[in-house]
C-alpha cells in the first residue's frame, strides 16, 4: 500500500493503564471527525467506523455515542438513561464514564470540555 | 496484521462479507522505496480502470458489504481523478482512506479531497530528518512535501495517521518517530516494520534489524501506546522474522478484505500474484460479489481444509491462519506449508539464522525500485 506493508483492518484493544483525559459528570464530549456511526444493512447491524477499526457496538453503546451531541455534559445524559432504562443514576454514569474514557483513549472521541 | 479483539462479527454464513477493500490505483509512484510492497511486475498506466471503471468497483464493494475503502497505490495522488473517485466512493457510503506518500497533494487538492468527504489521511516517512528520509524514499525533496502535507491536512480537519515503515537504517529513531507523529498533529501512528517480500528480499543486508532493535521497537512501544494513551493510538507490525509465531496475514485469507490492483484483477492479498498456478478474475468481467464469494483465488486457501501438517492440528490455526501463503511460497516453495516463521516449521531455524545474520550485516548502499 503505497509501497508500504500494512494492514487493510486491525482492531487493537484499548491501551491498558494510563488514561489520557480526566473524564468526570461534566465532560462533554462528541465523536471526533473521521469517526462515525453507520447502518450496515449487509450484517444488520450498526457499526462504528474510524481509522483501520470497525467496531460492531451494541444497542446501549449505539445509544450512549447517538447522545454525544458535543451540548450536553455526562451528568444530563446519564440522569435521561437513567429515567428512560429506570435504572440509578450513579451507576449509569459510571458506566457512560468508562465508556467515554475508553473511547477517549482509543481517540474516537473529541472532549469539548 | 495486528490482533484483531474488536473486529465486526457477523452471522455464520460462509463466506463472510470482506470488511476492507484496498484500492491500488495505480502502481505509478514518484518515490522508489527500497521495500516498496508493489510486485516485481508493475501495471502499466495504460491498463488501469478508467474513473467510471473504479466507480463502479466501489459500488459493488459497498452493496457486498465493504466498509473501509483503502485508496492506496503506487501513488494514489498520481490518478487525476482523485478528488471524484474519492466523492464518489464516500457518496456510497463507504469509509475512505487515503495512503499516500503526500507526494503529488497540494493544499488546493486536500481541501478538495476534504469537501468530497474523504474521512482519514495516512502518510508516510520514511525518517526524522529530510537527509535520511529522502535517501530512503529516493525524493529529493520528498520531507519537506509530507511535512507540509501533514499541515495541511490537519487544517482541513482530516484525521491523520502517520506511517513509519522501519528497518535496520531508522529503527533506533522511533522515539523521535513518534514525536513528529504527535507534532504533526496525527492521531494515530502504524509502526511497520518492513516485510521482506519482494523489492525488500533485494535489500535484506541494508533493512533487516538486529535483535536488539526489535527488542527495543516492542518494549518502546509497549510502553509509548500506555504513557499516549488518549493522545496518540499506536498500531505496531512486528518484525516477522525475528517472532515465533507467525502474523495473521490479512486477517486470514479471504477472510476479512481484498485488493483490486490497477488493471482491475481482483487479488486475496496484494502479493498473492507470486503463487504461481492461482488465476485471478478482474471486475472488468466479473462482478466483485461472485469474485469474492466463489473466485478460485479467494477458495483456494479459505477455511483450513488445504492446511497440511503441523498446521491441520494446530491449536493456533484460527489465530494465525498459518500465516503468510506468499512467504510460505518464496520460502518453503509450497503455498500450503506451515509460514517459516512458525517455530513449528522445519524451516524456522535457517529463516532465523539468516535473520540474525543479515540483521549484524553491514548496510550497503539500497537498490531502489524502479532507478
Amino acid at each position: 500500500m503505497s509501497g508500504e506493508g500494512t494492514a487493510p483492518v486491525s482492531g487493537e484493544s484499548a491501551a491498558a493503564g494510563g488514561s489520557g483525559v480526566a473524564v468526570t459528570g461534566a465532560t462533554v464530549a462528541r465523536l471526533a471527525r473521521g469517526v462515525r456511526l453507520r447502518e450496515d444493512p449487509v450484517r444488520g447491524q450498526t457499526v462504528l467506523l474510524a481509522p483501520e477499526r470497525a467496531l460492531a457496538l451494541d444497542e446501549i453503546a449505539v445509544a450512549i455515542v447517538k447522545a454525544l451531541d458535543g451540548d450536553r455534559d455526562l451528568d444530563t445524559i446519564a440522569a435521561d438513561f437513567a429515567r428512560q432504562f429506570d435504572a440509578p443514576q450513579d451507576q449509569v454514569l459510571a458506566d457512560v464514564i468508562a465508556f467515554i474514557r475508553e473511547f477517549s483513549d482509543r481517540r474516537l472521541l473529541e472532549i469539548v470540555r | 496484521m495486528n490482533e484483531h479483539p474488536s473486529p465486526v462479527r457477523f452471522a455464520a454464513r460462509r463466506p463472510p462479507p470482506p470488511i476492507a477493500m484496498l484500492a491500488e490505483l495505480t502502481h505509478r509512484c514518484p518515490l522508489a522505496c527500497p521495500y516498496c510492497s508493489n510486485p516485481l511486475e508493475l501495471s502499466r498506466a495504460s491498463e488501469e480502470l478508467s474513473t467510471e471503471e473504479w466507480i463502479e468497483v466501489f459500488r459493488q464493494a459497498a452493496d457486498l458489504g465493504v466498509l473501509h475503502l483503502h485508496l492506496s497505490g503506487g501513488e494514489p495522488a498520481s490518478r487525476r481523478d482523485l478528488v471524484a473517485l474519492t466523492r464518489a466512493a464516500s457518496g456510497f457510503g463507504l469509509y475512505t482512506n487515503l495512503i499516500t506518500s503526500g507526494v503529488g497533494l497540494t493544499e488546493a487538492r486536500i481541501i478538495e479531497l476534504s469537501e468530497a468527504g474523504l474521512d482519514h489521511l495516512q502518510l508516510s516517512i520514511q525518517g526524522v530528518t529530510p537527509e535520511k528520509a529522502d535517501l530512503v524514499g529516493g525524493y529529493a525533496g520528498g520531507y519537506a512535501r509530507k511535512i507540509a502535507v501533514a499541515g495541511w491536512t490537519h487544517a482541513a480537519g482530516i484525521p491523520l495517521t502517520v506511517n513509519a515503515v522501519c528497518h535496520k537504517q531508522n529503527m533506533d529513531e522511533i522515539e523521535d518517530m513518534v514525536g513528529l507523529a504527535i507534532e504533526l498533529g496525527a492521531r494515530r501512528i502504524e509502526i511497520a516494520t518492513v516485510q521482506f517480500h519482494g523489492w525488500a528480499e533485494r535489500n535484506r543486508t541494508s533493512l533487516m534489524p538486529t535483535r536488539a532493535q526489535v527488542e527495543a521497537t516492542t518494549a518502546f512501544v509497549n510502553e509509548a501506546r500506555k504513557r499516549l494513551a488518549g493522545t496518540l493510538v499506536i498500531d505496531y507490525v512486528p518484525a516477522d522474522h525475528h517472532s515465533r509465531y507467525p502474523k495473521a496475514c490479512m486477517g486470514g485469507w479471504g477472510r476479512t478484505g481484498l485488493n483490486v490492483n490497477p488493471a482491475g484483477r481482483v487479488l486475496p492479498c496484494h502479493a498473492a500474484e507470486t503463487i504461481p498456478g492461482l488465476t485471478f478474475d478482474t471486475v472488468r468481467e466479473t462482478p466483485l460479489a461472485e469474485i469474492w464469494l466463489e473466485g478460485a483465488a479467494f477458495n483456494a486457501y479459505r477455511g483450513d481444509d488445504w492446511m497440511a501438517e503441523p498446521c491441520r492440528s494446530c491449536e493456533r490455526k484460527h489465530i494465525d491462519f498459518g500465516g503468510c501463503r506468499c512467504q510460505a511460497m518464496a520460502l518453503a516453495g509450497d503455498a500450503t506449508a506451515t509460514d517459516p516463521v512458525c517455530i513449528r516449521s522445519p524451516l524456522h531455524a535457517s529463516l532465523a539464522a539468516a535473520a540474525e545474520a543479515d540483521g549484524e550485516a553491514e548496510p550497503g548502499p539500497f537498490v531502489y525500485r524502479g532507478r
